[in-house]
Parts: C-alpha cells; sequence; structure tokens
C-alpha cells in the first residue's frame, strides 16, 4: 500500500472530489497564488502548498484565490452552499477565526435552524490550529472549542493521513457545514492509504491503543504523544487505552463512557486551554454519567492559560508535552481514596 | 408641501404596474396589521417595519426571477413579499407558529424561503452582503445567468463584512447588486452623522463599480436602475450599488418612542415621501391604470391580509419535539 502525507492526501482529494463533482469549488488565500503578480502562476497552491496544480487543471473558476479579506470569503462560501455548490474554504490559519466568526456561529450554523429545515449549507472550512512552529501568539491557537460549542457545526481533528483521507471525503460530502481543523506540525506525517475510496463517518472515536488500567482521550497531534507514553508505559506493565474521538463535534460519548467502565480512571489531553474546553467537556461528560466507575479524580493535560509564546523556550514549555501525558498517568494510577 | 413626484421615463404595461401596486399595497397592509399585532401581543420578539420603503424592495424584485436572490436585512418582510414569500406562512411565523414559512423556528428577523431565492432576513447588520457575494458566485460558477441583490441599510453599510463584500464581488466580477437603502437612521443615530463621507453610493463606487444615487420614494427610478444593474450583471460586466433614498415611518422597531425625530417629521415625510402615492399619482395621471383597478387591489390584499392573520392566529405553535429537529441533517 502506498504511503503518503496528510499533505499529499488533501491534495488528492480535494482533486478527486472536484473531479467527481463540479459542485465543489476551493476558495481562499493563495489557494493558488500569482495573481496580479508577474511571476509564476500557482506560487503558493495554498499557504503550505496543500493545494499546488490543483489550479492548472480546474483553472481560476473554481480554484478561486481571494484577496485577504475572510468575512467576506468565508461568508460567500455560505452563501454559495446554501445556493447549490460545495465550497471548501480554506482558512490559513485558524487563529483567523476572529475576523470572521460571524459568519461561521451566526450565518452558517443556524441557516437549516432558523429556516426551518429547508436549508443545505454543504461547506468545508480547512484549517490549521496549534503550537509549535515559533509563530506567536496570533498563528498558534488551538480554537476548536469555539467551534465545538456552536450547534449546527461539525468539528473534525484528523490526527494522521489515513483518518484525514475518509474524514474529508466525508465532510465534502457532508450537507452541514464542517471545520476541518489539521495540526501544523503533522502534515509532513506519512501512513498506508489505500488508493480506494472510503468514508468514515463523524462521531466514531479510533481506538489507538488497548489498554485496561486508565483511559486517555487525545486529539490531533496530542495522540501520537499518547500513543508513545502508551507504549512506553506497558513495558512496565502499565495497560494504557488512547482513543482519538476524530471528531469534537459529534462526539463519541460511547466509546469514552465504555472505556472509562473499564479502565475506571481518565486522563483527557487537548492543546486547546483547558476553561470551557472540550478536555472539560469530556471531564464534565463522564464525571456525570460514568461516577460509579472511576477511581480516581479526572486528570486534564492541556496548554496553560496563557496566550502562545514566542520563545521557543517557552512555547515548548506552553505545548504539553510526553512527559505531562505521562505524569498524569502516573497520578491517576496512584491514586488512592 | 407637496408630494414628490415620479420623474423616471420607465415604461411598464398595465399588468406589470397593478403587480407593482399590489406588491407595495401588500407589504404596507402586512407591515400594519404586524404592527396592531405586535401591539396586541400576538408577535413576540422585535419586529421591524418596512412601511415607507415599499417601492424600493417592490422595483428590485419586479427585475429578478425565482432563479435569482436575495439577502435581506432586520426590516426584512417587505424583501420577502416581493420576492414572492407566501404572505401566510409569513404572518404564522412572526407568530411562532407552526405553520410559519421557517416553522416558527426563525421568526421575523430570519424569515427565508430558498425555493423563491430568498436568502433570509438577517440579524446581524450588513449579514447578507458576504452571503450574496456567494450566491453571485454560485449562479456564475454554475452558469445560471442569475444575479444576487443584497439589500443593506444606511446602517448597514459601515460593517466592515460589507466593505470587504463589495471589494471581493468587484475582485471576482460577480453577478451582485449592492441595494443600499438609506432610510436616515441606523437604530437611533442619523445616517448624517454615522456614515463619514455622507455618500453611501459615492464610498460604493470607490470600489470599483458602477454606482448611483435614486429617489427611493419613486418606485419607477428605482426600477430603472435596477434593470440597469441587474442587466451588467447578467451580462456578466460584475457588480453594481445603487444608493436610494428613503425614510421610514416608523421606529427602528415596534414600540420605538422615536424621541430621536423631530417633532412632526414622520407627518411631514408621510405627506411627502409615501411611495405609495406618489406611485399613484403617476399611473392615474398617465391614464396607465383606472382607479377601480386599484381600488380592487386594495380590497384583495385587505381581505389576504385578514385571512392570513387569521389564520396564523389560529395555527398551532411547533410541538416540542421541534426543539431537537433541523439543526443538523445527520449528527
Amino acid at each position: 500500500m502506498p504511503k503518503k502525507t496528510i499533505r499529499e492526501v488533501i491534495h488528492d482529494t480535494v482533486q478527486s472530489e472536484m473531479r467527481r463533482d463540479p459542485t465543489v469549488i476551493l476558495m481562499g488565500e493563495d489557494v493558488a497564488g500569482g495573481a496580479g503578480c508577474s511571476g509564476e502562476d500557482d506560487a503558493f497552491g495554498g499557504a503550505f502548498g496543500f493545494y499546488k496544480g490543483l489550479v492548472g487543471e480546474f483553472g481560476r473558476g473554481r480554484i478561486i484565490d481571494t484577496p485577504i479579506s475572510e468575512a467576506a470569503y468565508i461568508g460567500a462560501a455560505a452563501g454559495a452552499a446554501m445556493t447549490g455548490l460545495r465550497p471548501i474554504a480554506d482558512l490559513q490559519f485558524f487563529d483567523f477565526l476572529g475576523v470572521c466568526f460571524d459568519q461561521i456561529y451566526n450565518q452558517m450554523a443556524k441557516f437549516r435552524y432558523m429556516f426551518g429545515g429547508k436549508s443545505d449549507t454543504p461547506l468545508v472550512i480547512l484549517s490549521l490550529v496549534g503550537a509549535g512552529l515559533r509563530c506567536g501568539a496570533q498563528h498558534s491557537q488551538s480554537l476548536h472549542p469555539q467551534v465545538t460549542a456552536v450547534p449546527g457545526l461539525k468539528v473534525v481533528m484528523p490526527e494522521n493521513a489515513y483518518d484525514t483521507k475518509g474524514l474529508l471525503l466525508t465532510a465534502i460530502r457532508d450537507d452541514d457545514p464542517v471545520i476541518f481543523l489539521l495540526h501544523k506540525l503533522q502534515f509532513e506525517n506519512a501512513c498506508e492509504v489505500p488508493d480506494e475510496e472510503y468514508l468514515i463517518p463523524f462521531g466514531e472515536a479510533s481506538f489507538v491503543r488497548e489498554g485496561t488500567d486508565v483511559t486517555v482521550v487525545a486529539f490531533s497531534a496530542m495522540v501520537a504523544k499518547a500513543v508513545a507514553v502508551a507504549d512506553r508505559l506497558r513495558e512496565e506493565g502499565i495497560s494504557v487505552e488512547v482513543i482519538d474521538p476524530r471528531t469534537t463535534s459529534p462526539l463519541d460519548e460511547e466509546a469514552i463512557l465504555e472505556s472509562v467502565e473499564m479502565t475506571g480512571r481518565l486522563v483527557v489531553v487537548d492543546e486547546a486551554w483547558e476553561r470551557c474546553s472540550v478536555a472539560a467537556d469530556i471531564s464534565s461528560i463522564v464525571a456525570r454519567k460514568a461516577f460509579g466507575a472511576l477511581q480516581a479524580p479526572i486528570m486534564t493535560v492541556t496548554a496553560p492559560h496563557t496566550p502562545a509564546p514566542f520563545s521557543p523556550v517557552l512555547e515548548d514549555l506552553y505545548i504539553p508535552g510526553e512527559d505531562d501525558i505521562e505524569s498524569a498517568i502516573r497520578e491517576v494510577i496512584a491514586y488512592r481514596r | 408641501m407637496t408630494r414628490r413626484k415620479a420623474t423616471s421615463g420607465v415604461k411598464l404595461d398595465r399588468e406589470q404596474l397593478l403587480r407593482a401596486y399590489r406588491t407595495m399595497r401588500t407589504i404596507r397592509a402586512f407591515e400594519t396589521r404586524m404592527g396592531q399585532e405586535f401591539e396586541k401581543g400576538t408577535v413576540p420578539g422585535f419586529t421591524h417595519l418596512y412601511s415607507a420603503q415599499e417601492a424600493i424592495a417592490t422595483a428590485v424584485c419586479m427585475n429578478l426571477t425565482d432563479s435569482d436572490y436575495i439577502g435581506s436585512t432586520h426590516r426584512g418582510h417587505g424583501h420577502s413579499i416581493a420576492k414572492g414569500c407566501d404572505v401566510k406562512g409569513m404572518a404564522a411565523e412572526l407568530m411562532g407558529k407552526a405553520t410559519g414559512i421557517c416553522k416558527g423556528k426563525g421568526g421575523s428577523m430570519h424569515v427565508a424561503d430558498l425555493s423563491k431565492g430568498m436568502l433570509g432576513a438577517n440579524g446581524i447588520v450588513g449579514g447578507s452582503a458576504p452571503l450574496c457575494v456567494g450566491a453571485g458566485l454560485s449562479a456564475k460558477t454554475r452558469n445560471t445567468g442569475g444575479v444576487a441583490v443584497s439589500f443593506i441599510g444606511d446602517g448597514g453599510s459601515n460593517e466592515g463584512a460589507v466593505f470587504e463584500s463589495m471589494n471581493l464581488a468587484v475582485v471576482l466580477k460577480l453577478p451582485v447588486l449592492f441595494m443600499y437603502e438609506n432610510n436616515g437612521y441606523g437604530e437611533a443615530t442619523g445616517f448624517s452623522y454615522a456614515v463619514g463621507s455622507g455618500d453611501i453610493s459615492g464610498r460604493a463606487g470607490a470600489f470599483g463599480m458602477p454606482a448611483e444615487k435614486v429617489d427611493g420614494t419613486d418606485f419607477f427610478a428605482v426600477y430603472e436602475a435596477v434593470q440597469r444593474a441587474v442587466e451588467r450583471g447578467r451580462a456578466g460586466d460584475g457588480p453594481s450599488a445603487i444608493e436610494a433614498m428613503t425614510t421610514r415611518f416608523g421606529g427602528h422597531f415596534v414600540g420605538d418612542p422615536q424621541l430621536y425625530r423631530a417633532k412632526g417629521e414622520v407627518e411631514k415625510q408621510r405627506r411627502e415621501m409615501d411611495c405609495i402615492p406618489v406611485f399613484v399619482d403617476r399611473v392615474l395621471k398617465d391614464k396607465s391604470v383606472t382607479r377601480k383597478a386599484l381600488q380592487d387591489i386594495d380590497a384583495q390584499v385587505e381581505s389576504l391580509i385578514e385571512e392570513a392573520v387569521e389564520e396564523a392566529l389560529a395555527a398551532p405553535y411547533p410541538g416540542p419535539e421541534e426543539l431537537f429537529t433541523d439543526v443538523y441533517k445527520t449528527y
């Protein structure tokens, strides 16, 4: 089976969907690049090169470079989605949510409900989250809790290239607005990806490691760290179950609850801040619905309540690390009433 | 103090004139009655009436078909009626009834009917501009020949998303009309204070599209300007902007005591700037239609509105299960 990176999977999946369905378009800042310039056309192919070459195949009518104008083009993607297109809107950094949030939570998220069920909004916003590129407080945030909290939105956070393909196909064909978030440290990660088409449903967690002593729920770039810790602890005889929910909305509550019913211990690992977060949300769900099974307090491992710092020394402290995950696991294992 | 006169030379046939009159009268009667119902307590929430601006929605939508789109404002009942939304469904919607055009889940600020190309009133000021840019992009990409009209008030004209939308529409050369209705007030603040340049159409023109100012009380003047803009859009020549100068006979919302308006201002405007008598003066003077034909329409409109309100009052509220439906298609 061929190995592909997340970057290649994004390119190939957008390409195959655009070939299959003429209503799929791609829009955003520099999704081709070079418009109005005297040098190369398709100079960027997306800020991180995901879409390189697509403008040559589909033309500028379907690979649409927009001005740096997120409110307008994210809103336009919503308007296009309610009138017969299936736009993929590339929002380079999810930090830019701030300048287009109205279009997302007041407009697209609510059309179906406000209009009595008579409106589809088949739209994917593809964006990058996470720290680690030393790009400071406004290009490093993990803002998925902000959109997970909004009814009407679906939020996808794939961890590897295989899941990215199956989830992106589902996202593009979905009739509701989908926020598709990749971690910016991960898109060079490769794994085996079948050439044939497969769809991964939303709301189905992946059991990345099976274990019986403690449940670790991790998202996005945190999954690989949790797995590394789980594999290390297994050598000591500590059996860690690692669950990647893959989508924060819908959330596979059942998988998490079933696992905690068995292990009695939960650690939630997420790079977002903890206050009002997905980590806090999952902790609350488990505390309410699996209270009887819990043998230790629930632990969360998240970024601290600070903006993302620039200095590499500080940023490394900011990002939850394997050591933090390991300490949390050891703490819940060691806990005695 | 004399009433304004319709001066545009545009020629419409008898059927079109009667249709225009029927639409304007339906909007006025609907709004007047909904204001009364609101005061009686049968219409919950916030309601923003379109009375005084009927000529604009009517003239715009008479240039459109069901495959064209409009996006609307807080003050959206008139746009909805002019675009062909069912009046009975709208009355029920404003009352939050299950028979409403949006099952009672949208309300006054979210009336929509996508099958008519009506993309929704909007609770966010300036909210329709990006959506209509998208609808224009959709029409262009699917090659339908359709256009999208974004209605924006003078209040909405100052929103950043509106500025961005005008630029994006120009850059992508989209079939979009930015239809500004300058009624002189954004909530309780005057246009002359809030629009720094004092010239909405001039500002729109600076984005690189044809823009003109028209008398919004003159149906014919608006019709003519919109016809030019829509033709330009259909021909692939890109967006346009129109600023229609008008007023509003009510407050920002029903119940607004309008302390910000001078004593006698509304009465004077009703005498001088009411688009319906301006229209009637013109068509009777032209002998294009008879007074009798207009009176027949008046009677039909009154009974339609009466029927719509009676049916809406009698209709059931949504069942409790409706709280949970229509959030997602699948979840």
